[in-house]
């Protein structure tokens, strides 16, 4: 076997390489075409608005929009923040003050922090939020949804996918039931938009958030598509100024930023089909060799319904940051709580029932554009090396060997 | 995490890995003591046995085996290499302090440190209570 140039990049749920074809089409605005998009009376004002208006339909053709239902804004992160916070705030049954509910969310415990912290900060400030608990599989279903909803609910928000385990949700069903009860449907969809097809129309989407990231654009820039008819979604807006993006987000373009999101999402309209199936076949041939060397793996969130670049594994009886020192030379993620600032391990992994000893052990490998079968290959052999090299470490595997139930022992908790 | 070199160097050369018999043999062993602290919800398991010469009071060898992080892994490592030729009371010496400074272990990291520490006193008292030995020094509780 040929060894790949290493390190060997496998964590592209977190980030993806810009793509040369983006950078080149970012570069003139840098240097040549730097004007002010919101400057309405030179060339250079029209240049940089040309810029952003071709972005703005390359982004509204992947996802099926009008080109007037694209917000730009800085990422995933504040598309989130604007389209919760300010369609609850725009959508309340009852004032600030008036010591009544100001009306109901649901999302999800599995969504990201992005998500989940406007929600809370919501919840202090009046709104009720019901946070739905996935099972197992890891998947929101449009019945867990409906079961949910009450008189007073304004606002769903639910990932598209996830981005520790790639499982799938029932977008189009919950957005069909949203619109049914006339209910604001938020999806952040920063792990789907450019990987698989979106269909805003079909899909039933009112707001979805976005990352240019993600999709081997810039870092920094992200959308927020926000419907403009059946129904005419409004805002709060959260952040006041020059009124630029309709109001919904003021502050100057970042233009090349935009001009490279939407150069990426022409790429990725025209590549992601062969890139998805390219990757799903790579990904079961990773998943494929890595259990068939191994025993005590545990491939975690739905088998099926999930991204196909995306897998998250549990090593039984190793600790997942000691197992990413062991394979050093390749970048990917864990659930490990050693490699967070919060020392806890995944909540996501923890929520849908993954054991907090099997969420200390879990590696997330995700697979892009870029990754090769040789790639695949020596990362399984370091995964597999590694592994049972910790196990040989491991005080919990001797015990497990010896017959002893790890859940009924006593351990000493400190 | 960026590690320093101390610790990437016991976690990929981890001194004194194993142990000296099996759960149910070393229970029975009145020359060896064992600590197994942490829990495997909280991502960090030590086990820790030392071989004591019954005659001299020494500790001849000592073994270890650690699921956790790397800093985890080289803590333990260590600590078998200093209790190595010690005494009883020489080894209940040992502070999580000293693991910290020649392991140059991250703040974030200290409580591999305060385990391994734990382990080594688990173990003393595992030998002394087998043996029958009044305990010199009483084991803090974490």
């Amino acid at each position: 076997m040929t060894t790949p140039a290493l390190p060997i990049y496998l964590d592209h749920a977190a980030t993806t390489p810009c793509d040369p074809r983006v950078v080149e089409a970012m570069l003139p605005y840098f240097t040549t075409l730097y004007g002010n998009p919101g400057s309405r009376n030179h060339s250079f004002g029209w240049d940089a608005e040309h810029g952003v208006d071709t972005a703005r339909e390359q982004v509204a053709a992947l996802i099926g929009a009008d080109e007037k239902e694209v917000v730009f804004t800085s990422g995933a992160t504040e598309s989130n923040n604007i389209a919760i916070r300010g369609a609850a705030l725009m959508y309340e049954k009852n004032p600030a003050g008036s010591g009544k509910p100001r009306g109901h969310i649901i999302t999800c415990i599995i969504e990201h922090k992005a998500v989940l912290d406007p929600c809370k900060r919501l919840q202090k400030e009046g709104f009720e939020v019901t946070f739905l608990e996935p099972p197992a599989d890891g998947i929101v279903t449009a019945d867990m949804v409906k079961n949910a909803m009450r008189d007073d609910t304004i606002l769903v928000s639910i990932m598209w996918a996830n981005n520790e385990i790639g499982t799938i949700n029932q977008i189009r069903e919950i957005g069909k039931l949203c619109h049914e009860r006339g209910v604001v449907f938020h999806t952040d969809g920063t792990q789907w938009v450019g990987k698989m097809p979106t269909n805003v129309e079909a899909d039933n989407i009112d707001l979805m958030s976005f990352s240019g990231h993600k999709i081997y654009g810039p870092k920094g820039v992200g959308g927020l598509f926000v419907r403009r008819r059946k129904p005419r979604i409004r805002l709060t807006s959260i952040v006041d100024g020059g009124g630029q993006e309709r109001g919904f987000r003021s502050g100057t373009l970042n233009v090349t930023g935009i001009v490279g999101l939407g150069k990426a999402c022409e790429i990725a309209k025209a590549q992601m089909a062969d890139d998805a199936a390219r990757l799903g076949v790579l990904r079961k041939h990773l998943e494929d060799s890595v259990t068939a060397q191994l025993d005590h793996c545990q491939i975690n969130g739905h088998r099926e319904k999930r991204l196909p670049h995306l897998t998250n594994i549990s090593f039984g009886f190793v600790e997942g940051e000691s197992l990413m020192m062991a394979v050093k030379e390749i970048a990917c993620s864990s659930g490990s709580a050693c490699t967070s600032a919060s020392l806890e391990p995944s909540y996501v992994l923890k929520s849908i029932g993954v054991g907090d000893e099997l969420a200390h052990s879990s590696l997330r490998l995700s697979l892009g554009r870029q990754t090769t079968r040789e790639q695949v290959d020596y990362t399984v052999n370091a995964v597999v090396k590694a592994v049972r090299k910790l196990r040989e470490l491991s005080p919990l595997y001797d015990m497990h060997n010896e017959g002893i139930d790890l859940s009924k022992v006593q351990w000493a908790h400190h | 995490m960026a590690y320093g070199p101390k610790i990437i160097e016991h976690y990929e050369k981890p001194r004194n890995v194993g142990n000296f018999g099996t759960t149910a043999e070393v229970k029975n062993r009145k020359d060896i003591g064992v600590g197994v602290v942490g829990a495997p919800e909280c991502g960090d398991v030590m086990q820790l046995q030392i071989k004591v010469n019954q005659s001299t009071g020494v500790i001849e060898d000592a073994k270890f085996k650690c699921f956790g992080c790397g800093s985890a892994i080289a803590s333990s490592s260590l600590a078998t290499e200093w209790l190595k030729g010690k005494s009883l009371d020489q080894a209940a010496e040992i502070k999580n302090t000293q693991i910290v400074e020649e392991l140059s272990l991250p703040p974030v990291k200290i409580h591999c440190s305060v385990l391994a520490e734990d382990a080594i006193r688990a173990a003393l008292e595992d030998y002394k209570t087998k043996n029958g030995v009044a305990s010199s020094a009483a084991a803090t509780a974490h």
